[in-house]
């Protein structure tokens, strides 16, 4: 069992069948919801939140927080994103668990230690959720959703993830490869 | 027909029901393709792995197709789908944001949840990070409040924009992409391995 499950750890879905499947569900979810699928929502969700139970008040008034209308009573976890989350997490996991990927463990370039990774990965989570409030979507909300019904801003954000990242790939090579 | 909600097919309970199943063929299509390891994301960048560009424009061009088809035989009301709204400034300046979170960090917010789903502690670190980023936006946001809604175009689609049918733009986003996959096989070829 543990052989079997060793040999399929580093066998994924050829990538066009995987893409195919993801648009696949793209489709069912705009059939379904009439909008796209998303990550940062419910990240966005639980920090609103968590602002609110512990300064309630602060929460009303800040030029942020009050766009959410929170004195109405809303719930900003009552929200379509914030389940489709939860089943993101538990659908990862199911399929890690049945490829015998589900571990503790840091995974980084055999010439970067540990520690520097997850800095490294804490400053791109930082740029991240600050770039995904800016531009009102991450790379699921804005560039594939907004894609799929040709959004222009979809295309523009998509290009500006993908061209930034590749002009300054050359600055930041010693993080990820010899 | 379609939106099902939208039409009030669907009640908003179930809604929530069908979003938590939604999640789940998402978490589990992007693990199995391999979103979950931040080296194989990354190989995009350095030419030594393909896949999320694979993954993510077949994805985007099956969603535009069948959409537009849906459409075309009234399976589904294209009108009223949510078409993210386009304001150009922040779509800009924001997707330059991400593209350095994106190469400094080895995962987007997507890709994060399924590497911390399957236990990876630079995954946790990550979304802990993406959590913190968002809080420090919620504070710098009154100062930078015009730009967020500088250039706003509206829910403008990249064909209107273009002034093309959407089918003539899907065309040639399809030759475009046809393209892009043979273009990064030969480079894959070409660069050296990398094992991960």
């Amino acid at each position: 069992m543990s052989f079997w499950k060793e040999n399929k750890k580093h066998v994924y879905w050829n990538p066009y069948f995987g893409g195919f499947m993801l648009g696949l569900l793209l489709i069912a979810t705009f059939y379904i919801t009439g909008r796209g699928l998303g990550a940062t929502g419910a990240t966005k969700s639980a920090v609103i939140t968590t602002v609110k139970t512990i300064d309630h008040d602060y929460a009303q008034h800040s030029a942020y927080y009050s766009k959410f209308h929170l004195d109405e009573g809303r719930n900003p976890m009552n929200n379509w994103l914030v389940f489709e989350t939860i089943g993101m997490i538990a659908g990862a996991f199911l399929s890690g668990a049945l490829s015998g990927r589900v571990k503790f463990r840091i995974q980084h370039p055999p010439h970067i230690a540990s520690n520097k990774r997850l800095i490294y990965a804490s400053i791109g989570g930082l740029l991240f959720g600050f770039g995904s409030q800016f531009a009102r979507g991450c790379t699921s909300g804005a560039a594939l959703s907004g894609s799929a019904v040709l959004s222009l801003g979809g295309f523009i954000t998509m290009a500006a993830i993908f061209g930034t990242a590749y002009i300054v790939a050359y600055f930041f090579r010693k993080i990820w490869i010899n | 027909m379609g939106p099902l909600t939208y039409f009030g097919e669907i009640s908003t309970e179930w809604n929530y029901v069908i979003a938590i199943f939604i999640g789940m063929a998402f978490g589990y299509i992007m693990e199995a393709s391999g979103f979950s390891s931040s080296r194989k994301l990354i190989g995009v960048f350095y030419g030594y792995d393909f896949a999320v560009i694979r993954v993510f424009i077949t994805a985007t061009l099956v969603a535009i197709i069948g959409l537009l088809y849906m459409g075309y035989f009234g399976w589904i009301d294209y009108s009223v789908l949510f078409v993210h709204p386009t304001f150009i400034f922040s779509a800009t300046i924001g997707g330059v944001i991400m593209g350095f979170g994106f190469i400094i960090g080895g995962f987007c917010p997507g890709t994060s949840l399924c590497a911390l789903a399957i236990g990876k502690i630079d995954g946790w670190v990550f979304t802990v990070a993406l959590f913190v980023g968002i809080f420090i936006y919620s504070l710098v946001f009154p100062f930078i409040e015009p730009y967020y809604n500088m250039g706003d175009m509206g829910h403008i689609t990249i064909s209107e924009y273009l002034n093309i049918s959407n089918a003539w733009f899907t065309f040639w986003f399809a030759l475009i992409s046809v393209a892009i996959f043979y273009v990064t096989s030969v480079i894959r070829k070409k660069v050296k391995e990398v094992r991960y």
